[in-house]
């Protein structure tokens, strides 16, 4: 997008020794890479959980665990996923690439930064900690909907809040962060629309993180009150509501899944460009959808509490909010389809997985549609569909587009290229395996089978079936992925600065690895 | 480490933030053991600790503040930092009011019987009659007699406004190098914001004992202590930092074109103030 001049930074210190390194950190690589390893440890922890999951849904009948460890390993599986897995993955991109992508020395407030990073791990063990708990960790999903997470919910729940608040705490600072680092720490030239696209949606999302992540503290501090100290915010007898609950969550969590799926989007419009050789099609367009996503995410939310009883005036206007996200989401995916017609396109690893994104994405994308019309999902709501629908928009939406992300990047961060041959195997083993567990799980939806409960009718049978081996072999195959990873890490061909043919950008511009210290001057963008 | 990069200056690494997150971790791990029975130990070393990390870290931030290490787009990043800290304090009050007038607009209306809800009433609650305030169809607490808006809130009011004032007047000090008019306007700061709190506290006494107006007394005390405790509990920080200020105008730290800190604590001071008046709107005066 932008051409640059680098200065060699003369004064360039190389990285400290030793374990607190890692720990006192303030330079934006190495919390970049913290973050990094922390979402791929949860993201095995959460598919362990997941494992369990489909364990037991393997047959009809209850095999493996009991119906109270089952709800607790859905509730954690998602909580981690979310919070655990997808959420700081996209942070640790966000680091790395942001000030190597606008030309800046570091983050805005490194420290802080440092600060965002570490309250993670904490959080992390006391979150998992309630499964070792008297009473069991908390069974009510991810949503923690009251009374389910009030009145009738472990001991341990009010360490799953105080959970909640460290982690919220930790990603506005972190949004703070980018914000302050977008907007204060450009090179000279770089004007807000030469940005790459990944900072732009990372930036746009920092907006939406500041927004929406005090609202759940409110949540679980309510929650808190309700379970300790004699509120009735979420119980009618005292003139609360709980449905006022799921008001409060969704207000929250609608914007939270597009938290979520923005900075994917910034990855995938990186990487389809530089493997078309094509400039991104549209690139204002795409910037303007961004903004109106993020815009429209705040006034939707109630699509996900349709049969809540909501009058239906909110129906219908929820209704027809919703829809119209398809518009700019429409939008991006053109973009992304334009930008690859009559391109020279290669399919490197990194171009594989965003391809692929684009095609399954967008299945979820359909599916939300379906969803979002308040009648029909009358139908869908609390069916596996619905669990087919975030699962295709959330593991082949966001999670692909960190694994993209991780292809496209790393030969910058480790200095190797990763192994053409393994990347493929991973690549084709995940995404046939991915289909064969969520796809079914669409059939079995609509077909009527409840989500988050252990046991089903003998119809569903041989779809369960299915999506269990799928799920088994995905697993495995983000396993492998370790493998590969550490595999790059430790060695393989030199990557050139450029690394990739096709790629434009400040990032490009630096040498592979990227020394400790970039951009301690700053460089010229034209 | 640390490298004035092309003017940016990057802090060394710092212990401190990791110690925040064992503070962190101990006072709300203890909190929730405490909450079941554990002892409160862990919890008060943790708040402790999380303390010792506050003066720790704020002490390095002055003392690079002092010997001059910040240029002009540092001090960019910090503004840009606590305006959007404060946005994010604005959106935590938000949900609070959001379920205020959630609770009074619908869910209240529909428990007595409003929209398409005629049978929940019939059926449910026929004695229930859906006037704000409420403790719900359950008397949840008992009975209960509401704060009325015009005896120490509206004092209370008077108070934070002119705290407003007096801080603005401070600052006008500051910017004409006057420290008496700076310090004076900082300790009347300071004391209206404690005046305040001592008169909240009194309030929160009368309620508990004359008006049996609790925590647990229904929506309404619920909302009522959610959001005049979580303002309270803001003005206590506000005062606090403003004290810290005081001490360090006293000190002669701040001159008439650097005294960031001074700003930021008094863009925190107004923006309580804001969360005030709204809530003596709606919290007092309109029931
Ligand atoms: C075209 C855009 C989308 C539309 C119209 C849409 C619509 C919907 C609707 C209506 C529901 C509620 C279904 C129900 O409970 O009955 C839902 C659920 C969900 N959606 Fe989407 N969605 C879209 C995109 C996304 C994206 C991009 C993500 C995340 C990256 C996402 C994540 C989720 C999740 C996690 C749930 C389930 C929440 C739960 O656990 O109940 N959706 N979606
Ligand atoms: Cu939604």
């Amino acid at each position: 997008m932008s051409t640059a001049t680098t200065h060699d930074d003369h004064h360039d210190h190389g990285a400290p020794s030793g374990l607190m390194r890692w720990v006192k950190t303030t330079n934006h690589k190495d919390i970049g890479t913290l973050y990094l390893w922390f979402a791929f440890i949860m993201l095995l922890i959460g598919g362990a959980m997941a494992m369990v999951i489909r364990a037991e849904l393997f047959q009809p009948g209850m095999q493996v665990v009991d119906p109270q460890f089952f709800n607790t390993m859905t509730t954690m599986h998602g909580l981690i996923m979310v919070f655990g897995a997808i959420m700081p993955g996209m942070v640790g991109l966000a680091n790395w690439q942001i000030p190597l992508m606008i030309g800046a020395p570091d983050m805005a407030l490194p420290r802080m930064n440092n600060w965002s990073f570490w309250i993670l791990p904490f959080a992390g063990t006391m979150l998992i900690s309630t499964l070792f708990m008297e009473g069991g960790g908390p069974a009510f999903g991810w949503t923690f909907y009251a009374p389910l997470s009030t009145t009738f919910a472990p001991a341990s729940t009010d360490f799953f809040i105080f959970a909640v608040h460290m982690l919220g705490f930790s990603s506005i600072m972190g949004a703070i962060n980018i914000i302050a680092t977008v907007l204060n720490m450009r090179a000279p030239g770089m004007t807000l629309m030469k940005m790459p696209l990944f900072v732009w949606t990372w930036f746009i999302t920092a907006f939406l993180l500041i927004a929406v992540m005090p609202v759940l503290a409110g949540a679980v501090t309510m929650m808190l009150t309700d379970r300790n100290f004699g509120t009735s915010f979420f119980d009618a007898a005292g003139g609360g509501d709980p449905v006022l609950f799921q008001h409060v969550f969704w207000f929250f969590g609608h914007p939270e899944v597009y938290i979520m799926i923005l900075p994917a989007f910034g990855v995938i419009s990186e990487i389809i460009p530089t493997f078309a050789r094509k400039k991104l099609f549209g690139y204002s367009s795409m910037v303007y959808a961004t903004a109106s996503i993020a815009f429209l995410s705040f006034i939707v939310y109630a699509h996900h509490m349709f049969t809540t009883g909501m009058p239906v005036a909110g129906e219908l206007y929820f209704m027809y909010a919703t829809i119209m996200i398809a518009v700019p989401t429409a939008v991006k995916v053109f973009n992304w389809t334009a930008t690859m017609w009559k391109g020279s396109m290669t399919f490197e690893p990194p171009m594989l997985w965003a391809i692929a994104f684009v095609f399954l994405f967008t299945i979820g994308g359909f599916t939300g549609l379906m969803m979002g019309i308040a009648p029909v999902d009358m139908q869908y709501h609390d069916t596996y569909f619905i669990v087919a629908h975030f699962h295709y928009v959330l593991v082949t939406g966001a999670l692909f587009a960190i694994i993209a992300a991780f292809y496209y990047w790393a030969p910058k961060w480790t200095g190797h290229m990763v192994n053409d041959r393994l990347a493929k195997i991973h690549f084709w083993w995940s995404v046939i395996s991915v289909n064969v567990l969520f796809f079914p799980q669409h059939f079995i939806g609509l077909a009527g089978m409840p989500r988050r409960i252990p046991d089903y009718s003998l119809q569903f049978a041989d779809w369960n079936m299915i999506s269990s081996l799928g799920g088994f072999a995905f697993g495995l195959a983000q396993v492998f992925f370790l493998f590969v990873i550490i595999k790059t890490i430790r060695g393989g061909e030199p990557a050139t600065s450029e690394v990739w043919e096709g790629a434009q950008g400040l990032e490009w511009t630096v040498a592979s690895p990227a020394p400790y210290h970039t951009f301690a001057t700053a460089p010229e963008v034209r | 480490m640390s490298s004035s990069s092309g003017g940016y200056y990057l802090p060394e690494p710092s212990h401190w933030p990791i110690t925040g997150s064992i503070g962190m971790f101990l006072m709300l791990f203890g909190f929730a053991s405490f909450l079941h029975g554990g002892s409160s130990l862990v919890m008060i070393a943790g708040a402790a600790v999380l303390i010792f990390m506050l003066f720790g870290w704020f002490g390095t931030v002055i003392n690079e503040s002092l010997s001059g290490k910040y240029n002009s787009q540092v001090d960019t990043s910090f503004r840009m930092g606590m305006g959007w800290f404060i946005f994010s304090e604005v959106m935590f009050f938000a949900a609070f009011f959001g379920v205020l007038f959630y609770a009074r607009m619908w869910a209240i209306p529909w428990l007595g019987g409003s929209s398409n809800n005629a049978m929940t009433h019939e059926l449910l609650w026929p004695a229930f009659d859906a006037v704000w305030p409420t403790n719900g169809p359950g008397d949840v607490g008992g009975e209960y007699q509401s704060m009325g808006a015009w005896g120490i809130p509206a004092i209370n009011t008077l108070i934070l406004l002119s705290s407003g004032v007096t801080l603005t007047w401070a600052h006008w000090g500051l910017k004409k190098e006057d420290r008496t008019q700076l310090i004076l306007g900082l300790m009347l700061t300071v004391a209206l914001g404690f005046l305040f709190l001592g008169l909240q506290a009194y309030e929160y006494y009368h309620a508990y004992h004359e008006l049996n107006l609790k925590l647990t007394s229904g929506m309404y005390g619920s909302t009522f202590y959610m959001l005049t405790g979580f303002h309270g509990l803001h003005v206590t920080l506000g005062a606090t930092m403003l004290f810290v200020i005081l001490i360090r105008s006293m000190k002669g730290h701040f001159t008439e074109e650097h005294h960031f800190a001074f700003e930021a604590v008094a863009w925190y001071w107004h923006f309580v103030d804001v969360v005030w008046l709204i809530l003596f709107v709606f919290v007092y005066w309109l029931v």
